[in-house]
């Protein structure tokens, strides 16, 4: 079990699946053993650039399920990069989509994990594991959760009706780890 | 599914969850964002355990539905977001005047007007001073994490029946929206659906063939015309609030040593513990108080901790709470009005703990 | 009940034949109404339709606001009261906490068809299992004579002292027949109270307009075109007479929507309403 607070924002456009995996991650942190929250931003944004969410892990309750400089993000297209990325604490780290993501934009300065999620979800097969790939690059990054617990959390947080995109799903976020 | 499992649901979801394991057998609702998961999850668990469901026309509508329910002496409930209680307010206040027990959720939204759906404690005095017309008061309750959600319904039914009065639910869109771990337990104070059906047998409408072939037809009404009745009807409103007193709770956390109090309730009570945390490692000495009735507000509470202790009210309004700390300390030998700040958050934003750290430090700096 | 007594008293004698009775329902005390006004043929209705129904004591009135604010203190049921306008949807909470009792609501046109649109068409949209009773008397009685949704063209009230005009507020407000297109609502019918043989027709209507909430076919409307001779300064016999010759021209006399008869007419059982 970590020692450390972690937290994370993540962020998308709608329909890359950031909330799904916020969820995934919240439940896995609290099948863990953790205290976890989780908070969507909706509102305003939800209509024009970037949906996100917040996910908040410690041993302890959790007071503040909102960050200002958060310790790490999933940043999945570049509006959400151009609104994150300056606010990541120094110390902290981002998983970028190099797949949507220009390179030349990603802050040398920073701890940074540039993935290409899209394609590599492509090549399993479909597009829209993207979300899961980068979890599971974010998994290693930060070693906050180990992957099997994630993976085993898919059951409750996979709606029944895609029960059968489970392996998938699992499949992506180890291709995610293990290339990071 | 085990008992003692958590399971990771919104603040909305827990109402829903924790309404219907206290008894809950008919919920009256009109949509508005941030409240709908809570129509949406009873829309199911209701009918499946024999309750109803109706979705509203109007809240106008759900409410005069609640208050048709809670004169039956069936636990009832509707939901609803600022604009939406505003709506209410009539039905609220005749409910009082009735003495008719709803229970009622409002996730505060950003007001004024159609505001946004942003956080905002902008209803308190709403809730807490009456809200409709007439001298009514409402039981208000401030839940600030999912499990709290859940566990205050429990409360909230318990309470409306035993004082046959409005109960109030205040949160807001940041408790209603966050997901989090929730032990779906009754509470240790969990009163049955039996108790509640006793403390209604004395007044609730069930056509007098229920009580006997003798039996006198009821009457729950808020009309006192005759001279001197609405006066004596007042008068018992005004016994039943002095009553009400009784049901003051509040949590302290780090209070003992403190110099500064933060006196906060709902989701800014949750993240300034965030922020005092951080500070207490760093050495400084600060504390919270967090009200979990609003009404009745526990001064007295309140008036324990000021020997030796400021105190600053954080709240996401132009300032509501405030003026009840105030009451509740001024004119105490040694009060100054430097003793009580305030630091408000404007209603729409969505703070964190640092946003909280330098009004607190501010706050040390010019209280001593 | 507290009317026995008085059934003792008023016991026919040897040789003497009852013509007219009490009723159980009703209470005892005397009413507030103004002379001529058709409150009282409206209350002695639906007392004598939920006696021979044999509901009573399984009864929940919702009482409105206006003149009939008080109606809870004639009939001797459960009753309670509902903000202005209100009625429908407290009755909806009533019958949906308590799916065992009979429950109406008794309001009039401002309550109804004015402050309440929203609520009483709703409530009949969902067929919610309750009844209301509709007093249209073309004005606001309570609050001394201002305009009503179904005042007449050229009445003068109040608050149209030259008399309604189209152009500024509109025509009369025609409920039941708006009722009738709604498919939540099992029987809607409009009756007069200014003759004795438009009162038996009344009868009639309110018994069925409770039996299809009974039956659980749906929501029961029945308008009632009554009389208010004080808001119309005239006398009771010159209120009855205007209803025929005013009203009835207007609001046409009818059953505009039976869910019985159309049932019983595919099953080939025969009811009488």
């Amino acid at each position: 079990m970590p020692e450390q607070y972690q937290d994370v924002i993540i962020a998308g456009f709608g329909g890359q699946g950031v909330m799904l995996i916020g969820n995934l991650l919240a439940q896995a942190g609290m099948e863990y053993g953790l205290e976890v929250s989780f908070i969507p931003v909706y509102g305003a944004e939800m209509r024009g650039g970037t949906a996100n969410c917040t996910v908040v892990m410690d041993k302890h309750p959790i007071g503040a399920p909102l960050v200002r400089e958060p310790l790490s993000t999933i940043v999945l297209n570049e509006p959400s990069l151009a609104k994150f990325q300056p606010r990541l604490n120094p110390h902290g780290v981002q998983v970028v989509n190099a797949s949507l993501v220009e390179a030349g934009l990603v802050d040398a300065a920073r701890r940074s994990v540039c993935i290409p999620a899209n394609d590599m979800a492509h090549e399993l097969g479909n597009v829209k594991l993207a979300n899961m790939v980068a979890l599971g690059a974010w998994l290693k990054a930060t070693a906050v959760l180990p992957l099997a617990v994630v993976q085993e959390a898919l059951k409750r947080v996979v709606n029944a009706h895609y029960a059968n995109l489970i392996p998938i799903n699992a499949r992506a976020l180890e291709a995610g780890y293990n290339f990071a | 599914m085990s008992t003692e499992q958590r399971i990771l649901i919104k603040g909305n979801e827990a109402v829903a969850f924790g309404a219907v394991d206290a008894g809950l057998r008919c919920y009256f609702g009109y949509p508005i964002t941030p409240q709908n998961e809570i129509p949406e999850a009873l829309s199911t668990l209701l009918p499946e355990r024999g309750g109803q469901f109706v979705q509203a026309e109007s809240e106008v509508a759900a409410v005069n539905m609640l208050l048709g329910a809670a004169a039956c002496g069936v636990p009832s409930m509707t939901s609803s977001s600022g604009c939406g209680l505003s709506l209410m307010q009539e039905g609220i206040s005749y409910m009082a005047g009735s003495h008719i027990p709803g229970v009622l959720v409002n996730m505060q939204r950003g007001g004024p007007g159609l505001g946004d759906i942003g956080p905002s404690q902008g209803d308190y005095f709403q809730a807490v001073k009456g809200g409709g017309h007439g001298d009514h008061r409402n039981l208000v309750l401030a839940p600030a994490t999912a499990q709290e959600c859940y566990d205050c319904m429990f409360r909230a039914l318990a309470l409306a029946f035993k004082y046959a009065n409005p109960v109030l639910v205040l949160g807001d869109a940041i408790v209603g929206q966050i997901k989090e771990p929730v032990r779906r337990v009754p509470p240790a104070d969990a009163v049955s659906e039996k108790t509640l059906a006793a403390l209604a047998a004395p007044w609730r409408m069930e056509g007098y063939g229920k009580r006997g072939p003798d039996a006198q037809p009821r009457l729950l009404k808020s009309v006192y015309l005759a001279e001197g009745a609405l006066a004596e009807r007042n008068r018992l409103l005004a016994q039943k609030y002095a009553a009400m007193q009784a049901e003051c709770a509040w949590e302290c956390t780090d209070v003992e040593d403190a110099t500064l109090v933060v006196v906060a309730f709902g989701s800014v009570a949750r993240i300034a513990r965030s922020t005092i945390r951080r500070l207490r490692a760093e050495g400084v000495r600060v504390g919270l108080f967090r009200p979990l009735t609003l009404f009745p507000f526990p001064a007295e509470a309140l008036l324990a901790l000021l020997p030796g202790r400021r105190f600053l009210v954080m709240e996401q309004n132009l300032g509501q709470m405030v003026e009840d700390v105030r009451l509740a300390l001024f004119g105490q030998p040694g009060v100054t009005p430097a003793t009580v700040q305030w630091h408000g958050i404007m209603p729409g934003l969505f703070v964190n703990a640092d946003d909280l750290r330098e009004p607190m430090l501010q706050a040390l700096k010019e209280a001593f | 009940m507290p009317t026995q007594n008085l059934e003792e008293q008023l016991r026919p004698a040897a040789g003497e034949k009852l013509v007219f009775d009490t009723n159980p329902v009703l209470s005892e005390r005397l009413t507030h109404y103004c002379p001529g006004c058709h409150h009282g043929i409206a209350h002695r209705l639906v007392g004598e339709t939920l006696h021979e129904l044999g509901v009573a004591s399984r009864t929940i009135l919702v009482a409105s606001v206006g003149c009939a604010t008080f109606t809870y203190d004639y009939f001797s049921v459960d009753g309670l009261e509902a903000p202005h306008g209100r009625a429908c949807a407290v009755a909806t909470g009533v019958r949906r906490a308590r799916p065992e009792a009979v429950v109406f609501t008794y309001q009039g046109d401002g309550d109804m068809a004015a402050i309440g649109m929203a609520e009483s068409l709703h409530a009949a949209n969902r067929g919610e299992k309750i009844t209301s009773i509709f007093i249209n008397n073309t004005v606001y009685g309570m609050t001394g004579g201002q305009m009503a949704p179904t005042t007449l063209l050229g009445q003068k009230t109040t608050t149209t002292r030259d008399g309604r005009c189209m152009e500024r507020e509109g025509g009369p407000i025609h409920l039941a027949e708006i009722m009738a297109g709604l498919d939540g609502v099992a029987f809607a019918a409009r009756c007069a109270l200014d003759s004795v043989q438009h009162v038996r027709e009344a009868k009639k209507a309110m018994r069925t307009a409770f039996e299809v909430q009974i039956e659980g076919l749906g929501y029961g409307f029945l308008e009632l075109l009554s009389g208010c001779p004080t808001n119309w300064h005239m006398d009771p016999v010159a209120a009855s007479k205007r209803i025929a010759e005013a009203m009835i021209p207007v609001f046409p006399l009818g059953v505009f929507k039976n869910k019985r008869t159309e049932q019983s007419s595919q099953s080939g059982k025969v009811h009488h309403a």
